[in-house]
């Protein structure tokens, strides 16, 4: 076994710890630190589940070691979600039935987020691509769709 | 579920990464984006893992003397936004938007998709279409090594135990050079069913040096040499009519055999009609 200390940022907070060299990023976030926002399920990097903010860009949680986040800034879905950078979208989540059982929900929002952050106003098929790494089992996507196109109408209305 | 465990050691240099694996057992982690899926699988159980991501310098693009050296740790969203590579590697550009998902190309890095040689990936048979090179560094010093001779086996490379690929080399794109790419796969992102990565060079309406390279139909990318001379002779049927001696694959989880001979047919006539138009 090999323990390591390590000091990041998350959500903002310094976070010091010590962590096992084979603990995931996603595993430290929930068991380590009560995150539960960030879901484990594949494991494997296929379903999105777990993805989180590394340095501003969205990772797999499940594919990235703890032991490595030293030095680095992790956001999560529950920092998105308080800086408020997100509630349009969540909003439009909520009004267009984009989520049943959320389990896939607070990846997919980063994921969307990340898309929508490049700015304009993408295609269906350059939302579905970029959302084609989160699974959702679920709503079928259409809805998910909607509402990612729905906020990106939105910000470009707003916008002068 | 949970990888067994390992020790971890962050290398502070290319030399430092070598003299580190010199361990039994120890495996270099890069991106991580398969390395890491396998360890949660417990398909490999490294002793140490050497993380090379805070080695300086090894994320750099370069042209230089008619090449672009892209380094082992450019993530595959920095080669994405690379003037550089949109450029010199048009290539490479057209093939990053398959690899894996957006979260996935954020941390995975053209070094790791090279060395971890998956037989259905795309960026080994990019780098055996354009004749690139692999930049090594190992306990007796740096070497290079040509794709063709790189890619040997399942998941088995010119690189030894102790060795780190630092770099991939490739010929920097000129005005009559013709590159094509396309890809089967059931969702965007995931490994290829069939896919070829294709280069070539113009000379008027002709096409010279044409080298076809496919994925997910064999151990390593398979260069399909007598459809290249048919399709430099300018017959795309004939082409596709040769890849039956060319090719063999196996069947897999994706698809039998056959159908995966069919489809390379079928991606082989798109990639025909791109090599025909000049790069924009």
């Amino acid at each position: 076994m090999s323990a390591h200390e390590i000091t990041l940022t998350v959500n903002g907070e310094e976070v010091r710890e010590s962590v096992d060299a084979r603990t995931t990023l996603v595993d430290f976030l929930r068991d380590a630190l009560g995150l539960t926002g960030s879901h484990v399920g594949c494991e494997h990097g296929v379903c999105g589940a777990c993805s989180v903010r590394l340095d501003g860009a969205v990772v797999r949680g499940c594919l990235l070691l703890a032991v490595q986040c030293d030095g680095h800034a992790v956001e999560t879905i529950e920092g998105a979600s308080d800086s408020g950078a997100i509630a349009d979208l969540q909003e439009a989540f909520r009004t267009r039935n984009a989520l049943q059982c959320g389990y896939c929900t607070p990846a997919m929002l980063l994921s969307a987020a990340e898309l929508l952050a490049g700015g304009g106003v993408p295609s269906r098929a350059a939302i579905r691509v970029h959302l084609s790494g989160n699974y959702c089992r679920c709503t079928g996507y259409q809805a998910i769709v909607d509402a990612v196109e729905a906020v990106a109408h939105a910000r470009a209305g707003a916008r002068p | 579920m949970k990888p067994a465990a390992f020790d971890y050691a962050r290398a502070r240099s290319v030399e430092h990464a070598v003299e580190l694996l010199g361990r039994e057992g120890a495996r270099v982690l890069a991106g991580g984006q398969s390395l890491i899926a396998t360890l949660n699988m417990r398909l490999s159980s490294p002793s140490l893992l050497v993380d090379i991501n805070a080695v300086a310098g090894l994320d750099r693009i370069v042209r230089r003397n008619g090449h672009i050296e892209i380094g082992a740790l450019v993530r595959h969203a920095q080669a994405e936004r690379a003037a550089e590579i949109a450029q010199a590697a048009p290539l490479i550009a057209r093939a990053l938007p398959h690899v894996g998902h957006p979260a996935i190309r954020n941390r995975g890095t053209i070094g790791g998709s090279i060395a971890f040689a998956d037989p259905a990936a795309e960026l080994p048979a990019c780098l055996v279409a354009l004749d690139g090179e692999v930049d090594i560094a190992g306990p007796v010093g740096p070497r290079m090594v040509k794709a063709d001779d790189f890619f040997q086996g399942l998941f088995e490379t010119a690189l030894g135990p102790h060795d780190v690929l630092t770099a991939i080399r490739l010929p920097a794109a000129t005005r009559d050079t013709r590159v094509g790419f396309a890809e089967l796969a059931r969702r965007h992102g995931d490994y290829a069913t069939v896919g070829l990565a294709a280069a070539a060079r113009a000379n008027g309406t002709k096409l010279t040096d044409v080298r076809l390279a496919f994925f997910g139909v064999g151990a390593t990318p398979v260069r399909a040499r007598h459809a290249e001379t048919a399709l430099a002779a300018g017959d795309v049927e004939a082409a596709v009519a040769a890849l039956a001696r060319d090719l063999d694959p196996p069947d897999d989880v994706q698809a039998e055999g056959r159908v995966k001979k069919h489809l390379a047919g079928v991606l082989l006539r798109r990639v025909a009609r791109q090599l025909g138009e000049a790069n924009p």
